[in-house]
């Protein structure tokens, strides 16, 4: 039984690991002049160009799928993506967020469908910006954007309440409530055949 | 005329006035010299530094002094209170006394008075700042004590361990100097250089001197009373504001005066560099007051340039490094100088001169041969009783391989 534990074979470079392992044979210091040259090095490094990078006035782009803070999306017409599933809140490993969903009714249609997140709020003192909610996202509503200032002075400005997140309307776009384009069900929208509003659900956006 | 004479002569004012003038000198470099550790530390590590407060962030020292003196002054309730704030006093006044024996210039027009930047010339000046930086442990073995907790005390007794037994060293280097000299007055001892530097003919004493002025003074990489991973602040974990203040303008005040000791006993103190002789007489002689500065800075670097490099001693290291090396290295120097010395003085012959120096070199020579091969002997025993088989019967390990084979 016990000898299962022992390697075999070197398949998996465990000589490798055992020499890198070994004990240190050598346990004499490194000779005077080979100590002597950190301070070449410290006194080179003072003519090499600086990494600082003044912050607050230079501002670094960050990578292009960087975490920041999240967005909740439109469709083309303006009707919100969200649909208040809470897939995301489920998904969320610190329990940042909180959804309640609420019925579309007519004349009060904030998205495709029945369902739409009348209450969504994002904790930023304890989201660890892990992007987990964005993968269990079932519509593409949320989304992160390279944003990260999130600072502020009291914990209720880091809950950020569902106006905060949304998105900006763009040109073509009506502000919801306002019903579906005409002839069009949600599936639709899903597939992206939506691609601007219609007047009769109100007045877009011009840009 | 000497600088003890000139100095003899001066009037009372003078003497307030320079000693005004030494004050503000310091504590205006010490300010400075925090700016220029930061920004070359900074550099050290690729970093800018600070650069906010003023052009360069020429005023962040002063800005942290203000923040410092507007914070809480805290007394923990177990700390003995008088000795509490005693000890930063202690340590703040110790460390600028040491400036009255140091030579700035030679002879200047001071206010038409002929004199010299010194506050006052002992004629055992370099006694007077080992005896003025003893007392100054005092601050930093009460501050330990005093604040009625663990951290601060073990720090106090570290640094004080540490400061007592560097400066052993410290007087013992000092000892070449004086038989050289014939003096231990600071100025005088400038005045024997006019020649050569003692840092050239003592070089040893002088290598002695700058390694225990760094354990002197508690800074990195000796600076084991306030190892942060250990100790937390060391003896001033339980300061706060002004007094804070005080101990924290004393290291660095205690910085500039090594080093400025060392500039007077190795470095011909305010004379120029060899060869620029001629720069002593600018600005009716003040101009030598730049030069003493130059030496002091190039110091000042040297000691934030060990600490951009090198990482911290381990306590029991740095205590045998200070007992078992400096401290017989530098009696037996002490003893080949004193005996040169004597040999010079008395006339000796050439020949005889050059045996002792070649039979000196002899006995190192073989000493350290000897010490070697004992070495390699102590090693070559550890090998053989390191050896994976033991020499003794052992049961087989139940389920081993080699049972299995074997049955």
């Amino acid at each position: 039984m016990a000898d299962e534990l022992i390697p075999r074979s070197d398949e998996f470079g465990l000589a490798k690991a055992n020499e890198a392992n070994a004990p240190i044979t050598n346990q004499e210091p490194a000779s005077f002049s080979k100590q002597l040259l950190g301070f070449w090095v410290t006194f080179r490094t003072m003519f090499k160009k600086v990494n600082t990078v003044q912050y607050p006035e230079v501002k670094e782009e960050t990578a292009p799928r960087f975490h920041g803070r999240h967005q909740l999306n439109r469709h083309p017409d303006g009707l919100e993506k969200c649909i208040g599933c809470e897939l995301c809140a489920w998904a969320c490993p610190a329990d940042a967020i909180y959804v309640e969903g609420a019925d579309n009714k007519e004349g009060e249609q904030f998205s495709p469908g029945e369902r739409y997140g009348k209450v969504y709020q994002i904790n930023y003192l304890r989201c660890i910006f892990c992007g987990l909610c964005i993968e269990a996202c079932p519509t593409r509503a949320l989304t992160m954007t390279n944003e990260y200032e999130l600072a502020d002075n009291t914990r209720e400005k880091l809950i950020f309440e569902k106006d905060d997140l949304l998105g900006p309307l763009r040109a073509g776009m009506v502000p919801p409530p306002h019903p579906m384009y005409p002839n069009t069900d949600d599936g639709n929208y899903y597939r992206g055949e939506v691609t601007t509003s219609h007047p009769s659900q109100g007045i877009a956006k011009h840009d | 005329m000497s600088n003890a004479e000139l100095i003899g002569q001066d009037p009372g004012w003078i003497i307030a006035l320079k000693g005004l003038i030494i004050f503000a000198a310091c504590v205006f470099l010490t300010i400075m010299s925090v700016w220029g550790e930061r920004k070359i530390v900074a550099r050290m590590q690729q970093r800018i530094g600070p650069n906010r407060v003023g052009k360069f962030g020429l005023l962040q020292a002063l800005v942290d002094g203000v923040k410092l003196a507007l914070k809480e002054d805290l007394i923990p309730k177990a700390a003995d209170r008088i000795v509490f704030v005693l000890a930063p006093v202690i340590s703040t006044t110790t460390c600028f006394m040491a400036f009255a024996v140091i030579p700035l210039t030679g002879e200047v027009n001071f206010f038409g008075h002929k004199t010299a930047m010194q506050l006052t010339d002992l004629s055992v000046g370099v006694l007077y700042v080992l005896a003025i930086a003893s007392v100054g442990v005092y601050g930093i073995v009460l501050a330990g004590w005093s604040s009625g907790s663990t951290y601060p005390l073990l720090g106090g007794l570290r640094s004080s361990a540490q400061v007592i037994s560097y400066e052993v060293a410290m007087g013992l280097s000092l000892v070449a100097v004086f038989i050289y000299s014939g003096s231990m007055s600071t100025s005088e001892i400038v005045e024997a250089q006019q020649q050569w530097w003692y840092a050239v003919i003592l070089f040893p004493s002088f290598i002695i001197y700058a390694i225990s002025m760094v354990g002197e003074t508690n800074r990195a990489p000796f600076d084991l009373a306030e190892a942060e991973g250990e100790l937390v602040g060391g003896f001033h974990t339980e300061y706060s504001s002004l007094k804070f203040a005080l101990f924290f303008l004393s290291e660095y005040v205690n910085i500039i005066a090594v080093s400025a000791l060392a500039t007077t006993l190795f470095l011909g103190g305010y004379h120029a560099l060899p060869g620029l002789g001629f720069t002593e007489q600018w600005l009716g002689g003040w101009f030598t007051l730049a030069w003493f500065f130059i030496k002091v800075l190039m110091f000042f670097f040297i000691f934030v340039w060990l600490r951009g490099t090198l990482p911290r001693l381990r306590y029991d290291q740095f205590m045998k490094f200070g007992w078992k090396v400096l401290i017989p290295f530098s009696l037996a120097w002490i003893m080949v100088v004193s005996t040169l010395r004597v040999m010079s003085q008395q006339q000796a012959p050439k020949v005889l001169i050059i045996a002792f120096i070649f039979s000196i070199v002899l006995i190192y020579l073989s000493v350290t041969t000897l010490v070697d091969r004992e070495k390699a002997k102590v090693i070559k025993a550890a090998k053989v009783t390191d050896s994976a088989e033991p020499d003794f019967p052992v049961p087989a390990i139940p389920n081993s391989r080699s049972e299995q084979l074997n049955g």
